[in-house]
């Protein structure tokens, strides 16, 4: 398998770098963690006309354009290195789920909107246990009238309380099932919760008897929502390791530019090996990162072990990095006024996220070792 | 003149090989052909034995001697070195001497630049070379020097003036091994194998006109040896024997290859062994202990990462796209793999693990990875000179501040050994 970028990949990164610092500056990002919100809607439309970020891997036929994981991968890395503060990740997430669980009606209906940035999609499957094991869902789906009603708490959704369409896994007598909820809808209660990363906020849904409208097959979604969450996974750890790589980066910048004792702290070995060896972590991290949505692309049957081989290796690199940066910038690293904790705690949560390093070493082995 | 192509090259040396391969010849009788012919070293200047092909249309020529089972030139060992070095630097009279006899695998060659008291710090050499009469006289001592047992020919470092700056005093000679002056000791490591030597050197003898390039220009020359070690790292290992083929010629060149190859019979232990790990875990119940289990999962990961690492350097060179930072990390990646491999496997194999010789599991394998790792981040640059490296020329970081570079040597503190001035 080839997995190196070709020159119009190239091109497209770097169109996106130049597009991605102009309309994410750190100002920005400060001002957007503030708000309840997290995004602005105005934003996040005009961006996705300007340039098209949730469009990228949507087939034409649905509104997007068509491209692959490994181009909407390039868009999630670059969005990583700006902490951009916008519904991609929650809107590229549910976009793959209602890709893998939904019909040909739904996929048209649906995802067009998605596509454009007019609508906000996220999907709701964790629960207050924190448990990232699909099989561990308790909410439960009732057949009412001719539909569905949900009832249950979800939690860790990300941008859960601003989403327009929220995609929830339940369980109904015939299995786990997906779920289409409107974010406005009669019932649902919607909690922003404080969390440590406020670039992508988390909130706490809770849902009495909720109208839903099935997505794919009523208890048929573990299998399709398997594949939605391998892709996630090779989604997330791509966007990580374009924080990784901005983190390293900017404390090189830094050594470079800190004088102590008459020199540049750059000339200092330890700053040097260290240097050394989050440079090693970081590509290795890519390697993996890039492997993994080549191999999305390629439809490798290994995809499910490879995909949470480049999480775990995204999520012990990006935070390692973080925690470096930290300490290369010394004091001024751990003040509010310095940028770094902005990447610092955009790592932390998305070590966490989807499953930590730990999690996704013990599914890769559950393949592996089979 | 016809353009050079693909097609050109490949039409050209099938009709040559077809013509003149010959399975029933001698190996130095076959090779002498190809010098002659030039299609042994085709990227070789016409003059010396080769074609002035461009490298990238060597393997075609490789393929074609594939193809029709043709045997080349000598290509394991020092030999390699040597060759780069007197093409690039050498006189019309090493380049007569020596070229065609590396070419024909008659000349074995070890290289001469580490020493006691000198390891990462190669431009340290205390080995003298003193001018008396019209000769050079060395005396002095070398290690880590694969293959000078065997070797007719040396390439030697040794310090000519002490009154220079460190890099400017050193001056490089092609050394007679075969003589009473040069001594060769093999040196027992820690694994128990001995696959280099220690090299003493009381008044060896070194012939004027076998010094390269000027005096003071050592450190230049070994430069070229040094980049060229460094290319081929890597080939060396995948360096295969005629396979399975029948014939004298085969028989001839297997025994070459295993010869030169000798020394690295336990390489593949001081990487760490990683293709073991997942059998091992099965066979020792290991891989249902959970501890264990996320042991081997990080050094998977870490092992499946490095070869995508390497992958992705490659991939971005032969799309001809400068290299980024990833093409730089393979060395270091590869010690932490290789430790990590070292423990995964001392968890697995548990009290096992104390075990060597035909007591231990593997017949003793398991124990040679055990006690042949630490080699992995000391050969051939320590990991703390790779991290140098990494960050001066990938991060462009500013080097530390010397102390030595810019007095006589004379004045610089080393290492007290037996040839110090």
């Amino acid at each position: 398998m080839k997995f190196s970028f070709t020159s119009e990949q190239e091109e497209f990164r770097s169109i996106l770098r130049r597009f991605l610092e102009g309309k994410s500056p750190t100002k920005e990002v400060r001002r957007l963690m503030e708000t309840d919100g997290g995004w602005d809607r105005d934003a996040w439309k005009k961006i996705n006309q300007e340039i098209g970020l949730t469009a990228v891997a949507i087939p034409e036929a649905y509104g997007g354009q068509g491209f692959g994981c490994s181009e909407l991968c390039i868009v999630l890395e670059e969005a990583g290195r700006t902490v951009l503060c916008a519904p991609l990740f929650a809107s590229t997430f549910a976009a793959y789920t209602i890709l893998d669980a939904g019909d040909e009606a739904q996929k048209k209906a649906l995802l067009p909107g998605i596509a454009s940035g007019e609508t906000v999609a996220t999907v709701a499957f964790t629960e207050e246990s924190g448990n990232w094991d699909p099989e561990s869902v308790r909410m439960t789906a009732t057949a009412a009238g001719g539909g569905y009603k949900l009832d249950g708490v979800k939690s860790f959704v990300i941008d859960g309380h601003t989403a327009d369409l929220i995609v929830v896994l339940a369980r109904t007598a015939q299995g786990l099932s997906l779920f289409t909820v409107r974010g406005d809808a009669a019932g649902l209660q919607r909690k922003l919760l404080k969390t440590i990363d406020t670039t992508r906020k988390l909130a706490k849904l809770t849902f009495t008897a909720v109208d839903a409208t099935p997505l794919g097959p009523v208890g048929g979604a573990a299998a399709p929502f398997a594949r939605t969450l391998t892709r996630a996974a090779v989604c997330l750890a791509n966007e990580m390791v374009g924080v990784a790589e901005k983190l390293r980066e900017s404390a090189l910048d830094y050594a470079k530019m800190r004088m102590q004792f008459g020199r540049p702290i750059a000339s200092f070995q330890s700053m040097k090996h260290k240097q050394a060896d989050m440079l090693v972590d970081v590509e290795m991290a890519k390697s993996a990162a890039y492997y993994a949505a080549a191999a999305v692309d390629d439809g490798d049957s290994d995809l499910p072990a490879i995909a949470s081989l480049a999480k775990a290796s995204a999520s012990d690199a990006v935070l390692q990095t973080a925690i470096h940066t930290i300490q290369i910038h010394g004091g001024i690293g751990f003040t509010w006024d310095n940028d770094s904790h902005l990447w610092f705690k955009r790592a932390k949560s998305s070590e966490v996220m989807l499953g930590d390093a730990a999690y996704h070493r013990e599914l890769m082995m559950r393949r592996w070792a089979a | 003149m016809t353009e050079i192509n693909e097609a050109s090259v490949r039409a050209e040396v099938r009709a040559w090989l077809e013509t003149n391969w010959n399975p029933a010849l001698g190996l130095v009788e076959w090779r002498n052909k190809l010098c002659d012919s030039g299609w042994g070293a085709p990227h070789w200047p016409k003059e010396w034995y080769g074609r002035d092909l461009p490298v990238g249309l060597v393997p075609v020529v490789d393929e074609e001697f594939a193809r029709i089972g043709a045997v080349g030139v000598a290509k394991a060992g020092i030999r390699t070195l040597a060759a780069a070095t007197i093409l690039a630097h050498g006189s019309t009279l090493h380049k007569e001497k020596f070229l065609r006899r590396i070419l024909t695998g008659e000349d074995t060659w070890c290289q001469l630049f580490s020493e006691p008291g000198s390891g990462s710090d190669l431009a340290g050499a205390v080995t003298r070379a003193d001018l008396k009469g019209n000769k050079w006289v060395i005396n002095g001592q070398k290690v880590w020097n694969t293959s000078a047992h065997k070797a007719h020919w040396g390439l030697l470092l040794a310090r000519s003036d002490w009154d220079a700056r460190k890099h400017k005093g050193l001056t490089y000679f092609i050394i007679d091994m075969k003589q009473p002056g040069v001594q060769v000791h093999p040196l027992k490591q820690m694994n128990g194998h001995a696959s280099f030597n220690q090299v003493f050197f009381t008044d060896a003898i070194v012939e004027p006109e076998f010094m390269i390039e000027n005096t003071g220009d050592g450190w230049t020359v070994a430069t070229t040896t040094l980049m060229h070690e460094r290319r081929g790292a890597d080939g060396m290992r995948s360096l295969a024997s005629g396979g399975g083929r029948q014939g004298r010629i085969y028989e001839e060149e297997k025994a070459e290859i295993a010869t030169t190859m000798e020394p690295y019979k336990w390489y593949p232990q001081r990487a760490g062994r990683v293709d073991l790990v997942m059998g091992r875990a099965r066979e020792t119940g290991a891989i249902d202990d959970p501890v264990v289990r996320q042991e081997i999962a990080k050094l998977l990961i870490m092992s499946k990462s490095a070869e995508w690492t390497a992958r992705r350097a490659r991939t971005a060179q032969e799309q001809g796209r400068p290299q980024g930072p990833e093409g730089s990390l393979g060395k270091l990646i590869a010690s932490h793999v290789a430790r990590a491999a070292a423990r995964v496997h001392t968890s697995i194999t548990g009290a096992a693990s104390l075990l060597s010789g035909e007591d231990g599991p593997l017949n003793g394998t398991i124990a040679e990875i055990l006690i042949s790792v630490p080699a992995c981040s000391i050969a051939g640059g320590t990991d703390e000179i790779q991290r140098n490296i990494i960050s001066e020329r990938v991060l462009k970081m500013p080097k530390e501040p010397s102390v030595d570079a810019e007095k006589p040597f004379r004045d610089v503190p080393r290492n007290i050994t037996s040839a110090a001035s």
